[in-house]
């Protein structure tokens, strides 16, 4: 077993373990954090179906950002939606046997092809923060270390998938034996390291980032609360606590 | 008071919006509102001045509504500077300054929240823009979440519903906490919380104000309404801001409230101990002081055993009325608690409590309980301007969006001639007053012209293709700073004015005797 294998196997260890229990408990303290009033942006749902519904077309479509601005909307949803395509693809190397759905020809064809929007939405988003003044304005270093390191993650994919093939059927080997706590050795393909060494940094940076706005939209008050405060009292623990 | 040495913008031709400026960082640096003394302060329980420790107060303050404001925590973690609301604020849309870009806003109090609540912002903090909180950064929130009207219009656009509002009223909580608030607004509080309504007018002085204005009526229309005042067992409480009783326009709006209810048979009465609808404590984030202020309307309404409880014109107080009474007083319904259900079980469920006084008058109309002849208002070429706080926090009727049919239903029940400005200027879209969030005071005079800019250059589109001369509205805030704004732009004060007062002149009293 080499050192570079063991080097992969503790980083992808250390980063799950991140991730997880980073996301899990930021997740935590979202959830038990009480909302004390009712602050929906209205027009909102009077219903719990509207909710989800609203809930929906904002993580699905981007709504808000549709009615806001169309190039973030554009460039945006093609780097998310290029994303989900391109990580459903994904599943196959981690999967014995795989689904059926992810072994589809076409779903398969559409997660290669998908990161090409993925990047293009990439690149555009990173465009703006130094054409539009006031994108420039607000940019932190980070939020260029964010987008170089996705468009890092994105290129290599690509250049595996179009340029020069790695050994993926190590790569599975390696995967799969991690799942189960064995460690199988990883093919020492530079471009391959590269990939996985930037996805685990982002899986490693993800719960101590602005990457929190992923499960901070699904707590969000102003979307996720429905719009019935005069039929229903709504009242926090410790705002309870006054009334004694 | 403070001179004004500004420029009012120019407004163009032939267009509802104005170009998005280029951003000029610094321009409204130096534009802040006066400091509350020390008296002020502490009526609102807060210290009279800069604690010496304030820096150590403010951080565990920032940390303790961390912890009660789910949104606040959300807020502040999940921006990723997309830059969505860059040009959604009037204020920056008249100033120009970045800092009045919500994200940038935002940005001031976040800077400090990542330096000390946040992994990266301790070990990282040029890496992911942290600061340490320092004498300049109070002075920059000072200025910049006071150059900020609450008006929720960066949320309507932010993916995340991130809410500028939320994090100006932490600021300012923040900085009342350790000593650092606005004469202005904390001023008002203290009077409502002493003396009843914002304008610190005692019961007698408002008795003899009503009775001019019922002597007013009867003279112009030979018609004895009734302006009641502190009458025990009338079926409706009224609980309208203070500005209605001595403001022009808003007065004229009072008198609209008075003809519907004579006209349509219901007993109502004002309370001399909840004379003010308004309630600042939102503006300061203070949701003890917020409190505190509505219960004077539910003791208010317990004491006279009315049966409804309807809110004057007036769009944040209608915000606490519609969307918070009921948490904070019970004030509504479906309360489980002991607390909620003694004043829930005196009221009458048939209507919805609270009720805006748009929702009275517009069930009012469509039973034919009062008649309107729209005739009277022909002299009028009417727009409506949706006030923020109806628009984006609050509703009217039983469906999303009821806020904005009800009042252009009552409208035009009421006018022969309306028109809407171009539709992104309107419904959730619309732009704020620039006076709203306890920037009605002049030391902020620059901040409420520039800030009114685009909602003037949406008006001047419709006065001049549609040759409209009355902007109707809701809102007594909207009511003062358009009063005051106009005037540099251009148009008549006169201009605007309350969609009551449009029903006075419409309302046909005596019919229904």
């Amino acid at each position: 077993m080499t050192t570079t294998t063991v080097f992969f196997a503790a980083l992808f260890y250390v980063a799950t373990a991140i991730l997880v229990l980073g996301l899990a408990r930021k997740i935590y303290q979202y959830a038990s954090t009480p909302a004390p009033l009712k602050i929906p942006t209205t027009p909102a749902p009077t219903t719990k179906t509207g909710v989800v519904l609203r809930m929906a077309r904002e993580v699905i479509l981007f709504e808000s950002l549709f009615k806001s601005n169309k190039w973030i909307w554009l460039f945006g949803w093609l780097f998310h939606v290029g994303l989900a395509v391109v990580l459903f693809r994904h599943l196959r190397y981690f999967q014995y046997p795989v689904w059926d759905i992810v072994s589809l020809e076409l779903v398969q064809a559409a997660g290669k092809y998908a990161s090409f929007a993925m990047v293009a939405g990439l690149i555009g988003l990173w465009a703006r923060r130094f054409l539009v003044d006031r994108v420039r304005y607000i940019t932190t270093l980070s939020d260029h270390l964010i987008l170089l390191l996705l468009i890092g993650i994105g290129i290599t994919g690509m250049s595996m998938t179009f340029v020069s093939h790695t050994d993926i059927v190590g790569l599975k080997a390696f995967m799969l034996g991690l799942m189960r706590f064995e460690i199988n050795p990883l093919p020492e393909d530079p471009l391959l390291m590269a990939h996985l060494a930037l996805v685990a940094t982002l899986m490693i940076v993800f719960p101590i980032s602005k990457l929190l706005h992923a499960p901070g939209v699904f707590f969000s008050p102003t979307r996720n609360q429905v719009d019935d405060p005069r039929e229903h009292r709504h009242l926090a623990p410790w705002a309870a606590e006054l009334e004694k | 008071m403070a001179a004004s040495t500004f420029e009012t913008p120019k407004l163009l031709n032939d267009t509802a919006t104005l170009p998005i400026p280029p951003i000029k960082p610094g321009a409204m640096q130096g534009v802040q509102s006066f400091i509350a003394g020390d008296k002020i302060q502490e009526q609102l329980g807060y210290p009279g001045e800069l604690l010496p420790n304030w820096k150590e107060r403010a951080i565990e303050r920032m940390g303790e509504l961390l912890q009660k404001y789910r949104g606040l925590q959300v807020f502040l973690d999940a921006c990723v500077h997309c830059g969505a609301c860059t040009d959604k604020c009037h204020y920056y849309l008249g100033t120009a300054d970045p800092n009045n870009m919500p994200v940038a806003r935002q940005e001031l109090l976040r800077k400090v929240y990542r330096r000390y609540f946040t992994f990266a912002g301790k070990y990282f903090p040029k890496l992911v823009g942290a600061i340490d909180l320092t004498e300049e950064v109070l002075d920059q929130w000072y200025s910049y979440f006071y150059q900020c009207s609450e008006c929720r219009r960066c949320s309507v656009y932010c993916p995340y519903g991130i809410d500028t509002a939320e994090i100006t009223m932490a600021a300012r909580e923040i900085m009342d906490s350790v000593g650092r608030g606005q004469k202005y607004s904390n001023e008002i509080l203290g009077k409502l919380h002493r003396i009843g309504n914002n304008l610190g007018l005692p019961g007698p002085a408002l008795e003899d104000t009503l009775a001019g204005l019922e002597e007013d009526i009867l003279a112009d229309t030979g018609v004895p309404v009734r302006l009641p005042i502190d009458q025990k067992g009338a079926e409706v409480l009224l609980v309208t801001p203070s500005a209605d009783f001595f403001s022009e326009p808003h007065v004229e709006s009072l008198i609209g409230y008075a003809k519907v209810f004579h006209a349509a048979g219901i007993s109502w009465t004002l309370s001399s101990t909840a004379s003010e609808a308004g309630n600042f404590g939102l503006f300061i984030g203070s949701y003890e002081n917020m409190r505190k202020a509505a219960l004077r309307i539910r003791e208010a309404a317990l004491e006279l055993g009315v049966k409804r409880v309807v809110v004057g014109e007036c769009g944040h107080a209608w915000r606490v009325a519609y969307s918070f009474w009921n948490t904070l007083t019970g004030v509504g319904a479906g309360a489980e608690d002991p607390f909620g259900k003694m004043l829930q079980q005196q009221l009458d469920h048939r209507y919805k409590q609270p009720s805006h006084i748009c929702e009275v008058t517009w069930d009012l109309i469509q039973k034919g309980a009062i008649k309107l002849d729209k005739s009277a208002n022909d002299h009028r070429i009417v727009t409506f301007h949706d006030s923020c706080n109806v628009a984006r926090a609050s509703r009217m009727g039983d469906i999303p969006g009821g806020q904005f049919i009800i009042p252009r239903e009552i409208i035009k029940a009421c006018c022969n001639h309306f028109y809407d400005m171009a539709p992104e200027t309107i419904y959730e879209g619309t732009y704020c007053c620039g006076g709203g969030g306890g920037l009605l005071t002049d030391d902020l005079m620059e901040v409420r012209v520039k800030g009114a800019l685009p909602r003037m250059q949406a008006l001047k589109q419709v006065v001049d293709e549609k040759k409209v001369n009355f902007m109707a509205t809701i809102c007594a805030i909207c009511k003062a700073q358009f009063t005051k704004v106009l005037p540099y732009y251009g148009f008549p004060m006169s201009m605007v004015g309350g969609v009551h007062q449009l029903v006075s002149t419409a309302i046909q009293l005596g019919t229904n005797e």
